[in-house]
């Protein structure tokens, strides 16, 4: 009975990682900034339902901890404080022209997962059978697929997402490899998540006010040679 | 106690500052906070020379992992040290240029979180717990880079904070994997001290991982190419005081936290940690020295000495933790102390002259004396010119590279350090010295260069001074306590 019930844990959980997974390269895809938003806060309660998960299969109570700060902090008061932040406008962007297009983005992330599986192995045969799972590979496909996000990507919330991605999918594999860290340091990588969202907000706000966008990645006046030209070329 | 008095002190300030009292509250709360942490930092440095351990004093909770040793307490004197220069200097420098008081008040709280994260990071032994003070000093930074609010200031920041905490991602994944090779390993305290006990059962391929993670993650931050291209944004863009600051010591401060990891990689051969460093390293001294010749902005131009310095402190603990050490911590003090100089100097010509470009500058000597002469004084300074502090470390290391026959990385080292040393020299000696008639043909120059002498503010000058004497002071002499404090902190750099 009880190794039933621990094998639809591991499934489950497997479950969850495979849609962990699918929306890391939905954010890849996803034009609308709003839409970035949503696949992001759907990984953030993945990321709960698998600590919550392995917290069960294993026995490990302070996973429902984890699973319960996810809950509160990323789908709750992310959006909220984003709102409260930056400029309206930052919703309703679209991104139309993106360094790469999606065909060629997905490709590239698709190599990036393949990478990922590569980079487990050796993570996988060095820590105990119970440590293992497909927690390992997906995390760091998440990891690389947020730093993807952030090399493509010109508008400001999608690049947050990309941030915040990167650290869901350290904590994705963390939750499974270095499951007995202390509660509290996973408290304060919460709040710590928030005052990203925070400072991140008032940049974007900053920049709307004086430039007029909220595509910060296509600033790029500071250069070394170029600058006294485009100086002389704004007077 | 002590320790927690340390971290109070700036937070306590950050909340003061922002009552809305007189002119001088903010500046004067900031230097007092600022002077005390330096007190109490000089007596911790003074104990941990005689070789003692500090810890807090209830060992409860998140407060057993606050904890000090030599390496520690040298880090935290330079961060005391400098955040009281600069923050002497902010004084004038921030009363020049005539900000509403609310903005005022905004910098001063920014200025003590900022001094506060960057304090909690060599007093944590836990490194996820560090892991998340190095996020908070990007952080509190952010606004400090994006503080004038131009276009520009607000790309570097943003440049910045994207960089830093993509970094910062990798890192974190890397203290993940870190601590999982501590439990197949058995377990045992997630310290510093402690992973350097367990370091030799853990799996070597998980520390491998850990290592590089953590080298491209947090040397992101400490501005490593090729991961620097952040760094001369935001070094520049930044109010000068605060450059002083993110030049200074925040790039060292996070090198510390690679540095710690020397000791516990030297358990696994196979993880080259030192080969690493020497790569790195050398890449980046060498890139720096390079786009040091192509400058045209003076505030980049320090910056991207920075970057060079960073790769010269990484070389040298590559080169052999235990012999080289102690010319790394010498070069960490040099560096921080000389770094900030040129930073300050590089602000009084700023608000001397108004412009940032190295062509709209010519005899600034005549113009104004005293940023003329701090300029020359840094440039020399900081390109390693004797009897200044930086060559005194660098030759140290260099000598130490050779008695180790370390021939080819030594070579290219010195090879760099000499471009480095004409790139700086060549552009500062333009500035202070130049014609004036070369500058009256630049078309941003013209109405600031006119010939009525500019007085800097008194704050400015006073910290222009104070920052001088170690400078000169440590090139020619370094006193006992110091040096048994350079000693035993080398010492935590191997097993």
């Amino acid at each position: 009975m009880n190794d039933a019930v621990n094998q639809l844990y591991t499934n489950l959980n497997a479950l969850a990682a495979g849609l962990f997974l699918l929306t890391a390269f939905g954010i890849v895809a996803t034009r609308q900034a709003r839409g970035c938003l949503n696949l992001f806060i759907v990984q953030s309660l993945l990321l709960a339902a698998s600590a919550l998960l392995l917290g069960l299969r294993y026995n490990v109570p302070h996973l429902y901890g984890v699973a319960l700060v996810n809950l509160i902090s990323k789908p709750i008061i992310v959006p909220w404080l984003l709102r409260r932040t930056s400029p309206a406008e930052i919703y309703t962007r679209r991104e139309i022209d993106q360094a790469l297009n999606i065909p060629t983005a997905l490709l590239i992330a698709l190599a990036l997962a393949i990478l990922a599986y590569f980079l487990s192995v050796p993570v996988s045969s060095a820590v105990s059978a119970d440590f293992r799972g497909p927690n390992i590979p997906i995390g760091i496909a998440g990891l690389l697929l947020g730093a993807f996000t952030l090399t493509v990507r010109r508008e400001a919330v999608p690049l947050l997402i990309g941030l915040l991605q990167m650290e869901n999918g350290a904590f994705f594999t963390g939750i499974s490899i270095s499951r007995n860290l202390p509660l509290i340091i996973e408290l304060a990588v919460a709040t710590d998540g928030l005052i990203i969202v925070f400072i991140i907000g008032v940049l974007t706000r900053a920049v709307h006010k004086h430039v007029g966008t909220t595509a910060v990645g296509e600033l790029a006046s500071l250069k070394e040679t170029s600058a006294p030209a485009l100086k002389e070329a704004g007077k | 106690m002590n320790l927690l008095i340390i971290l109070a002190l700036p937070l306590a300030a950050a909340i003061l500052v922002c009552l809305p009292l007189k002119k001088f509250w903010a500046p004067g709360v900031t230097l007092v906070s600022c002077l005390a942490v330096l007190i109490l930092s000089a007596r911790l440095a003074w104990l941990a020379s005689q070789g003692q351990f500090i810890t807090a004093a209830p060992q409860v909770g998140i407060f057993k992992w606050i904890q000090a040793d030599a390496l520690s307490a040298l880090i935290l004197l330079l961060i005391a040290l400098i955040g009281t220069t600069a923050a002497i200097y902010s004084i004038g420098y921030m009363g020049h240029q005539k900000l509403r008081p609310g903005k005022l008040r905004l910098y001063y709280a920014n200025y003590n979180l900022f001094v506060f994260s960057m304090l909690a990071i060599p007093l944590m032994a836990e490194p996820t717990l560090i892991w998340i003070v190095v996020e908070l000093t990007t952080l509190c930074s952010a606004l400090l880079v994006s503080f004038d609010d131009t276009r520009e200031a607000l790309e570097a920041a943003w440049k910045y904070v994207l960089l830093s905490l993509m970094g910062a991602g990798m890192a974190l994944f890397g203290f993940l994997v870190l601590f999982a090779a501590m439990q197949a390993a058995g377990g045992g305290t997630y310290t510093w001290q402690g992973l350097i006990t367990a370091a030799p059962t853990m799996p070597p391929v998980l520390l491998q991982m850990a290592f590089l993670l953590i080298l491209i993650g947090l040397g992101t931050k400490a501005g490593l190419v090729p991961m620097h291209t952040w760094l001369p944004d935001a070094h520049s863009q930044a109010p000068s005081p605060v450059c002083a600051l993110l030049s200074g010591i925040e790039t060292t401060t996070i090198l510390y936290v690679i540095l710690r990891l020397f000791p516990i990689m030297q358990a696994a051969p196979r993880v080259h940690a030192e080969a690493w460093a020497v790569i790195m390293g050398l890449i980046s001294v060498g890139v720096a020295s390079f786009l040091l010749l192509q400058v045209r902005d003076y505030k980049r131009m320090f910056a991207f000495s920075t970057v060079e310095h960073m790769g010269i402190i990484l070389t040298a603990v590559g080169l052999g933790a235990s012999a080289a050490g102690y010319g790394a911590m010498m070069q960490i003090v040099s560096h921080s102390i000389t770094k900030s100089f040129c930073f300050f100097a590089a602000g009084a010509a700023l608000l001397t002259m108004q412009t940032r470009q190295i062509d709209g500058i010519r005899g600034l000597i005549t113009k104004s004396p005293v940023a003329g002469t701090a300029l020359i004084f840094g440039g020399l300074a900081i390109a390693g010119a004797p009897p200044m502090a930086v060559f005194l470390s660098e030759f140290s290391i260099l000598r130490v590279g050779l008695t180790q026959k370390h021939y080819v990385a030594t070579g290219l080292l010195a090879v760099f350090i000499v471009i480095a040393f004409f790139g700086v020299l060549l552009r500062v000696n333009q500035m202070v010295f130049g014609a004036r008639q070369i500058a009256e043909e630049t078309p941003n120059a013209t109405e600031t260069n006119s010939a009525h002498h500019f007085r800097l503010p008194l704050s400015c000058r006073v910290a222009l001074f104070l920052a001088a004497i170690p400078v000169l002071v440590l090139g020619v002499y370094i006193p006992t306590p110091l040096h048994d404090l350079l000693m035993h902190a080398a010492s935590a750099l191997t097993r």
